[in-house]
């Protein structure tokens, strides 16, 4: 699905990332952990596209193809859907507007025509029970006046009606009450096949306990320093960073 | 990334102006210049009666007293009235009785422009008076709405066949002495539509002027009063463009609006003047002026505006609210791109008690475009309860254009509440990248974004013209980011 290697890249001149390389398979949650600063965010912008994140070496591969190469619309169609850390607000632009523009770019993308006004709404109705977002969100401006853990489950809302092949979620975790995180984790779930992947962005290990990811990374300074199975979360949550970077430094020492 | 941004900026606000074809018509045209004698010949033109004549002539005596006001935020090349057409109008041809009569080209060209002069063509629901350079051409379903008493005709038409109503309400509302451009327009006005709706009558259809400027070198000084007896209703919209030419033309309007007791009229205009080039060259002065008279007891009088077009707009449409519990409405999008300039806003007097008044201002501004916000609130004495609210927003795309709000506040009267509230945002690189995220095109997201923007005022616009506004802000950013 995915494979980055030694994607390093920066941001006005100042270097973030320093040599990554993940691969991403079909079916997987891939769990990225980190502390504050240490490129996740960077590193989803650069998947998605944003232009204000410079790639200065390696290679991004996605379902065969060089993905540095395409726009993040074209991204965006291809699967890529990212939950943003801190989703934009569009005052007056109303999200059934919104979603109908992408979908229909979506299904234009894939040689469909576009949907009916009905059928669309009943789209927006099934997916809004799907993730168990309040109707009235759905009716509002995009993301305007939102809450903050209205503006996360109105990231899932979104994934859902787009059907992505990778998610990317940056903190969707964050700011959320114990039943909000469970519906974003449910959304998940709900949408996972065997032919999708995620990557969830947290900092959190409770994410971990309703998403359970097949691998988790921890980022440190602009490089994945740690790979392991779910077990990693735990044992940062209880260890916290600290220990990881002694580990590191011991390792430059050896 | 400030590349990226400006090459997006740069790639919306370049979109053509779509109007700007020039249609060869057998044309009757005075020489240019200005003076006694022309008014006099284009009065002659029209075989005006004496009384208007006169009212001609006073108002362009007075106007060689005035000056240019030199208050807008504005930068106005100087005006060389001797260098304008007057008069120009399509020559005419003897007993206009049916469409089949009317110059072929003539046709072409409103056909061109959307408005189809043939009523069986055109929308339903909608009369049009088609007004090319300084004379009215057609007016369709004149019949139709005569059977309820509804007087809709060019301004001339009215001069003959109304002249009681002409004479009792044209000044009422702009006096002749009013400024600069209302006095200069009073002098040499050519043509215009002129309505009248009878008590108690709703009229069933839109009504509406469509103003073509065709003529190199011709200023447009059209004149519309529109008057709305007791209980009555109407809605009237104008439109308006122009050809694309190097140098300016003058545009100097006057509208004039009486609503009498319990009588409601909305005016709505999407004026799509000939904004001169990317570089700035060409373009329409368009110098209006237009008030309307809230003048019975709970009458209400709403201005929408979407402005896209011409070089420079100075532009006020006001509300005089003098019946008490009247209303006063001003609902405005304006856009400035290239190196347009906008000068435009309201003034609501309230004069009655209890008297209310709106202002919903959202100026939209991109490449090196310059957009004002002027807006007076005028409490007198006597309007106890006076309520005003208003709400100035502007939405800059890029950093090389510039927006102004100047509010003025006269309160003389304790009792009144007046709120006003003004905001400034940026068309942000994140909300256009959120809309690319997911799936949306640049160009889309822009269109998106501006139209959600002046989402409430495009609201107010008669439907079938409210999917036309839309498209036209599109236009006229397109190119500026993408
Ligand atoms: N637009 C930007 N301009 C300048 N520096 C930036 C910008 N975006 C990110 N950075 C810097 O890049 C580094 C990595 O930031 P990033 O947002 O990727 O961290 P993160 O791992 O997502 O952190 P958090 O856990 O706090 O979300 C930080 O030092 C940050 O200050
Ligand atoms: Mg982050």
């Amino acid at each position: 699905m995915l494979i980055i290697n030694n994607l390093k890249a920066s941001i006005e001149g100042k270097s973030i990332l320093k040599g990554i390389s993940l691969e991403v398979k079909p079916g997987e949650i891939h769990a990225i952990m980190g502390p504050n600063g240490s490129g996740k965010s960077t590193l989803a912008a650069v998947l998605a596209g944003r232009e204000f994140v410079e790639v200065t070496e390696g290679t991004v591969t996605y379902l065969g193809k060089n993905l540095l190469e395409m726009s993040a619309e074209d991204r965006a169609k291809e699967g890529i859907f990212l939950g943003f850390q801190y989703p934009i607000e569009i005052p007056g632009v109303s999200m059934v507007n919104f979603m109908k523009t992408a979908v229909n770019e979506h299904r234009k993308h894939k040689g469909l025509d576009p949907l009916s006004a009905s059928d669309f709404l009943k789209m927006m109705r099934d997916k809004k029970e799907l993730v168990e977002i309040d109707s009235k969100l759905a009716n509002r401006s995009v993301n305007e006046g939102f809450s903050g853990g209205e503006k996360k489950k109105n990231e899932i809302f979104q994934m859902a009606m787009l059907e992505p092949k990778l998610a990317i979620l940056d903190e969707t975790d964050s700011g959320l009450d114990i039943d909000a995180l469970r519906i974003v984790a449910n959304g998940v779930n709900k949408l996972k096949r065997p032919d999708n992947s995620f990557i969830v962005i947290t900092h959190y290990q409770r994410l971990l306990d309703y998403v359970i990811p097949d691998v988790v990374h921890v980022l440190y300074d602009g490089k994945i320093v740690k790979t392991a199975g779910k077990e990693l979360a735990l044992e940062l949550e209880e260890k916290g960073y600290d220990w990881i970077k002694k580990e590191i430094e011991n390792n430059l020492v050896a | 990334m400030e590349k990226d941004q400006d090459k997006i900026l740069n790639d919306v606000t370049t979109g053509e102006y779509k109007y700007g074809f020039y249609s060869d018509i057998e044309m009757d045209r005075i020489p240019k210049g200005l003076s006694e004698e022309v008014v006099r010949l284009i009065s002659g033109k029209k075989n005006e009666p004496e009384w208007l004549l006169d009212f001609r002539l006073k108002s362009y005596r007075h106007w060689l007293t005035m000056k240019m006001p030199t208050w807008p935020n504005l930068k106005i090349p100087p005006i060389n009235y001797q260098e304008i057409i007057f008069y120009a109008a399509p020559k005419e041809r003897k007993n206009l009785k049916s469409v089949d009569d009317i110059d072929p080209e003539l046709k072409k060209t409103f056909d061109k422009l959307g408005i189809p002069l043939e009523e069986q063509k055109h929308l339903s629901g909608v009369a049009v008076d088609a007004v090319i350079d300084s004379v009215s051409i057609k007016t369709t379903f004149k019949e139709t709405l005569a059977e309820m008493g509804i007087i809709f005709c060019s301004f001339s038409d009215a001069v003959k066949e109304y002249p009681d109503l002409v004479k009792r309400y044209m000044g009422s509302v702009v006096p002749y002495t009013d400024n600069f451009f209302a006095t200069l327009n009073s002098a040499v006005f050519s043509d215009g539509s002129f309505c009248y709706i009878p008590k108690g009558v709703r009229c069933p259809m839109e009504l509406s002027t469509y103003f073509r400027i065709n003529s190199a070198n011709t200023g447009q000084f059209e004149r519309t009063l529109l008057i709305a007896d007791e209980e009555s209703y109407v809605s009237y919209l104008e439109g308006c463009t122009a050809p694309s030419r190097d140098e300016n033309q003058l545009h100097a309007a006057i509208v004039e609006i009486v609503a009498e007791k319990n009588a409601e009229v909305k005016y709505s205009t999407v004026q799509n003047w000939y904004p001169g080039d990317r570089e700035g060259k060409g373009g329409v002065f368009n110098f209006v002026t237009k008030r309307g008279m809230c003048k019975g007891e709970n009458s209400k009088i709403s201005w929408t505006q979407i402005e896209t077009g011409s070089a420079i707009t100075w532009k006020y449409p006001s509300c005089i609210l003098r019946g008490d519990n009247s209303t006063g409405e001003f609902y405005s999008v304006a856009v400035t791109n290239n190196y347009q300039q906008a000068d435009t806003g309201t003034k609501m007097t309230h004069i009655g008690k209890n008297t209310k008044s709106t202002i919903v201002s959202k100026g939209i501004t991109a490449g090196h475009g310059q957009n004002s916000y002027r807006g007076l609130v005028k409490v007198l004495k006597n309007a106890t309860n006076a309520r005003n609210y208003s709400q100035c927003d502007s939405l800059l795309l890029g950093d090389k254009c510039g927006a102004h709000t100047f509010p003025y506040l006269e309160v003389d009267n304790q009792t009144a509440i007046v709120e006003h509230e003004a905001t400034t945002s940026k068309i942000g690189e994140d909300q256009i990248f959120y809309c690319n995220q997911r799936g949306i095109s640049t160009e889309d997201a822009i269109g998106l974004i501006v139209n959600g923007y002046a989402r409430e005022v495009i609201n107010k616009l008669p439907m079938e013209f409210a999917v036309e506004a839309q498209k036209l802000l599109q236009i006229s950013l397109e190119g500026s980011v993408g």
